[in-house]
């Protein structure tokens, strides 16, 4: 057996989350890389350890959270959704009324984390569970506009429930990442302050990254163990096949039920700590591109997987402050730089007024786009050039890396 | 009943009956847009499988065209004078339905083609991408200021009994109705018959000697040049005074409800589908505001498409003209 690592002697061993040694001690490098980078121990990648940084990264947890909703739904039971956003919404509401401080005409019963956080995910998925048996009744590409309506019909429910979310374009603020038995003054575990743990001087930044940090990889393990399971083996024979599966005796209705509960539920937590981070959340901020960013999430890191899942979402994430310091980078080249690099660089930045280029540095008149836009078309472009060229998304990258050197230097 | 009716006109009495015309006046000509819109995304649908989510941003494209050919370029019209005013305009939005167009046909060539027999979430995903990147181009073609399209009806209007009906109105509802007998005479044509038969049997088109793939890029152009279309007439007096906006693109999605409401396959679908969403759109608006209705909070009427979606697909998980998918093993 030694030196034949894909040998499987049973069937627990070929079932298991992490099934060779590599992949036990990659796994546990990679969780102490995680867990180091507030501290700004690692070589190279110190500016990791900056607030804002921090705050990216946290919400890169937070997004793949909903992220693993998703694809248990989409990824593992093929139903096409593009209604996350709703869910997400009413997760973050659920928490606010739980949670939240009675606000200038809100409601708000001010209970500590350990029953918002929850409820937020039961809530969610008692709704998903309610929708879902009329969801189902159609299939493809109907289920995929009836998801769409329900974000829109979402949003307006969100927008004219002012006493919940605190009225359009005006929210409400959110409870925060303090942990109380119950409403006594001071909390026991405080997250949004900066002070020492443990001896260790830390910022609220890195407190809330670290807790994030837990909550994600709670996800990644209910994801993994539903995927492996019993549950995870009905969604995908739903997803490849559903009338063989059926015939097989997968109960199909009730298995696409739970994926909706499921993915809701993990929708509705994702909402709650979006709420909890940011602190203050407007109604509109669950609109249909929150759900595009999901399902761009799933198909860029590669659909079905829950690496890929992860690597989508923090490339859906990241990608912004990429574009914006790289924007920055070519306008100071542009201005101070000089021979090709700035002539370059001035092609594509444009950095004055009547100055022509693809990105704007200024606000408003001049003819090329503002960042935010520049963002959002790479973001579209991307996403075009992912499904045509890499359909299995960054993790079929990563697949065709890993198994070129398995047998370098031999090509095959 | 009848009682009820009498004291129902009694109790409104003129003012009841004007706004129940307008109403529903307005619902039609709103009906004519969806419809419009809806028999590009079902046109798409029918020939390449492919339910295209950039329709809306098509349409703002086309809409921008429109406004910047007719308003800043004077484009065909400055060399053509001797034509009146409204042919003038009417050409330039011809020109802009046709560069709309061909961008429809560029789309299908660079990024539908790869994906034909994709699984289903990809090509959603790729029209979602593709709208992205249309409308945010169009967005800062666009500018932060709405574009008024020097339309030559602009805020004229005139009576008919107790309606008060917009000339931009009539003008909508009259090209919605060339542009139905128009595909209704393409479907009967060469081209038409070609296209019928790759979405009936795309194996056994090809053995005939049709070509799939310009069927299908007729099929996108077609597609864009009636959203475009759209587009151009829903920024209109009417329902936007002041032009095309950021917004235009996303009035496209309640077109989405037209077309499951009538069916994804359905021609007659999408135009019977477009006509309730825009009725049901309309009488909402009307009638469900106030002190009685305020808790319906605002911008009810911009959903009420979606909730008549719902309920009909509880109903009929088909739509009401559509085919029910043959399920095999």
């Amino acid at each position: 057996m030694r030196n034949r690592p894909r040998l499987y002697v049973s069937y627990a061993s070929e079932m298991a989350l992490l099934p060779t040694w590599t992949q036990k001690v990659a796994a546990l490098v990679f969780l102490v890389f995680l867990v180091l980078i507030p501290f700004g121990v690692i070589p190279g990648l110190g500016f990791l350890a900056d607030n804002d940084w921090l705050k990216i990264l946290s919400r890169v947890s937070i997004f793949a959270i909903g992220a693993l909703g998703l694809h248990l739904l989409s990824g593992l039971a093929g139903q096409v959704s593009l209604g996350h956003a709703f869910f997400v919404g009413i997760g973050a509401y659920t928490a606010a009324i739980l949670g939240g401080e009675v606000g200038k005409g809100t409601w708000g019963l001010g209970l500590p984390i350990w029953i918002w956080l929850p409820a937020a995910g039961i809530v969610a998925a008692l709704i998903g569970a309610l929708i879902a048996p009329t969801a189902v009744r159609v299939r493809g590409i109907y289920l995929a506009i009836v998801t769409l309506g329900l974000v829109f019909v979402g949003e307006w429910l969100f927008r004219s429930l002012p006493f919940i979310t605190g009225g359009a374009q005006a929210g409400r603020k959110f409870p925060t990442f303090e942990f109380r038995f119950w409403q006594e003054e001071v909390p026991f575990l405080d997250f949004t302050s900066d002070g020492p743990w443990f001896g260790i001087q830390m910022t609220s930044e890195a407190k809330i990254y670290i807790l994030l940090l837990v909550f994600v990889i709670i996800a990644v393990i209910i994801a993994k163990n539903i995927q492996r399971t019993r549950v995870g083996r009905a969604f995908m024979s739903i997803r490849d096949r559903d009338i063989a599966a059926e015939v097989m005796g997968v109960a199909d209705t009730k298995h696409k039920v739970m994926a909706f509960a499921l993915s809701s539920a993990l929708a509705g937590v994702t909402g709650a700590l979006m709420g909890a981070f940011v602190g203050r959340l407007v109604p509109e901020g669950f609109s249909l591109f929150l759900s595009i960013q999901f399902v761009a999430a799933l198909l860029i890191g590669g659909i079905g997987t829950v690496t890929g899942t992860l690597l989508g979402a923090t490339f859906v994430l990241v990608l912004p402050r990429v574009v914006q310091d790289l924007t920055g980078l070519l306008a100071s080249t542009a201005q101070t730089g000089s021979g090709w690099t700035a002539a370059v660089a001035n092609f594509f930045v444009s950095t004055a007024e009547g100055d022509p280029g693809i990105v704007s540095t200024l606000p408003g008149t001049s003819p090329g786009l503002n960042i935010a836009q520049f963002n959002l078309l790479l973001y579209g472009l991307l996403l075009i050039a992912f499904l045509i060229f890499e359909p299995l998304g960054l993790y079929g990258i990563w697949i065709r890396i890993r198994n070129y050197w398995k047998s370098w230097p031999f090509t095959y | 009943m009848i009682p009820t009716i009498l004291a129902f006109a009694e109790a409104g009495g003129q003012d009841a009956i004007d706004k129940f015309a307008n109403a529903t006046s307005s619902g039609i000509a709103l009906g004519a847009i969806y419809a419009l819109l809806a028999l590009g995304l079902v046109l798409i649908y029918k020939a390449t499988q492919v339910l295209n989510f950039a329709h809306g941003a098509l349409a703002a494209l086309g809409a921008f065209f429109a406004a910047y050919l007719a308003t800043v370029l004077n484009f065909p019209g400055r060399y053509a004078t001797f034509l009146p005013l409204t042919m003038q305009w009417l050409l330039s939005a011809l020109v802009a339905v046709l560069l709309t167009a061909v961008v429809g046909l560029v789309l299908e060539r660079l990024a539908i083609r790869p994906m034909i027999g994709e699984p289903l979430f990809s090509v959603v995903m790729i029209t979602i991408a593709l709208d992205i990147v249309i409308r945010t181009i169009t967005d800062d073609l666009i500018g932060t200021n709405p574009r008024p399209l020097g339309d030559p009806w602009g805020a004229g209007n005139f009576h008919l009994g107790p309606a008060v009906i917009a000339k931009s109105e009539v003008a909508t509802l009259i090209v919605t109705l060339i542009c139905l007998i128009g595909i209704a005479l393409f479907f009967r044509s060469r081209y038409g018959v070609a296209m019928r038969a790759t979405a009936f049997d795309q194996e056994a088109a090809m053995a005939q000697g049709i070509s799939a793939g310009r069927i299908f890029a007729l099929a996108w152009a077609i597609g864009a040049g009636l959203a475009a279309t759209a587009g151009i007439f829903s920024s209109l007096f009417p329902r936007s005074s002041i032009g095309v906006s950021n917004t235009t693109a996303f009035f496209a999605f309640r077109a989405l409800p037209a077309i499951v409401i009538g069916g994804l396959d359905s021609i007659t679908g999408a135009v019977v589908g477009g006509f309730i969403v825009g009725l049901a759109e309309s009488y909402a608006g009307a009638y469900l505001v106030g002190d009685t209705w305020s808790f319906l909070g605002l911008g009810f009427a911009g959903v009420m498409p979606y909730i008549v979606m719902l309920v009909v697909l509880i109903v009929r998980p088909y739509g009401l003209f559509g085919t029910e998918e043959i399920r095999r093993v």
